[in-house]
């Protein structure tokens, strides 16, 4: 470890601001990808009820 | 292994091979991110000059790694596409394009968190910042582009070309660093020669670099799949899914 304590990890030397809000902005982009996939795929299972029982009926 | 690429041309083999490949890629992606995350935030050494604030790079380099890559990837596909025809080719083009505009944000905004107490400035309209710039609005285009009509081929094939001329920013971005004076710096990293940082840094950047590849695979194959399901919808297999 390279931190004498939690507070210095937090603090990062001064740049605690900029490091962790880097971190921060790629752990948003990554959540928002793996939701955007389970909401795509949930999409398409939904659609594809649809047109099957839209054939159903026809 | 011809038969082997043949086989992942068409939607059906690629969905049942890649259903076994998707947890362990998904398990991975999970490993080498969490490793290496902890090992950059924690463990790797400060920059003599810069500090902690050198911790961003961990983020950065990888990020726009991969953008880079997704957008070769992508460019690929859209050619496979241009000269074979291969439908799932177009499908791959059209689920690589959002993943790489992500990383594209992604190292565009580490990279001005990074230039803020590095160079003091947010943003230099500089060669490497600029093309890079370049390169998240040809995903912007490509992404808009291939959404006009769904599933539609001429939609598809102007894609691809679009994706296959924007191939020409990747070597701007590349060499942006040689050709004009810029304020970022020259590539410390490749694959050919010896890094110029201690082992204690780039092993860790090594494993990020890694986990975001795992990641942006993860992503792609995940879409690519759900693209399948919503145009293969006809297909007797697809029904025969119990779920969907």
């Amino acid at each position: 470890m390279m931190f004498k304590g939690f507070n210095d990890f937090i603090l990062m030397g001064g740049h605690g601001l900029y490091v962790w809000s880097a971190y921060g902005f790629a752990l948003l982009v990554i959540g928002y990808t793996l939701i955007r996939l389970a909401m795509d795929r949930r999409k398409v299972i939904e659609l594809n009820k649809k047109r099957k029982s839209e054939e159903l009926d026809s | 292994m011809w038969s082997l690429f043949h086989k992942l041309g068409s939607p059906r083999p690629f969905y049942e091979i890649s259903d076994r490949l998707l947890p362990i890629l998904g398990c991975l992606t999970v490993i080498f991110l969490s490793v290496g995350t902890i090992w950059a935030l924690g463990f790797a050494p400060p920059d003599y000059q810069q500090g902690e604030s050198v911790r961003i790079m961990y983020v950065h380099v990888p990020s726009a790694i991969v953008a880079q890559s997704s957008y070769m990837i992508m460019a690929i596909a859209g050619a496979v596409f241009l000269i074979w025809r291969i439908k799932i080719a177009d499908i791959a083009l059209q689920c690589a394009a959002p993943i790489g505009a992500s990383l594209t944000l992604l190292a565009l905004a580490t990279g001005a968190i990074w230039g803020k107490p590095t160079w003091g400035a947010w943003w230099v309209w500089d060669a490497r910042l600029t093309s890079t710039l370049i390169l998240f609005f040809l995903f912007i285009g490509v992404i808009v582009l291939r959404s006009a009509k769904e599933g539609s081929e001429a939609v598809g094939r102007a894609t691809a070309t679009l994706a296959v001329v924007g191939l020409v920013n990747l070597p701007v971005i590349k060499f942006s660093v040689d050709w004009w004076f810029t304020l970022h710096q020259s590539s410390s990293f490749s694959l050919t020669e010896k890094p110029s940082m201690p082992v204690e840094m780039w092993l860790p950047l090594v494993v990020m670099v890694a986990g975001f590849y795992l990641f942006f695979f993860y992503v792609w194959i995940f879409s690519v799949r759900t693209e399948i399901l919503k145009r293969e919808y006809r297909s007797q297999w697809v029904r025969f899914i119990h779920d969907v």
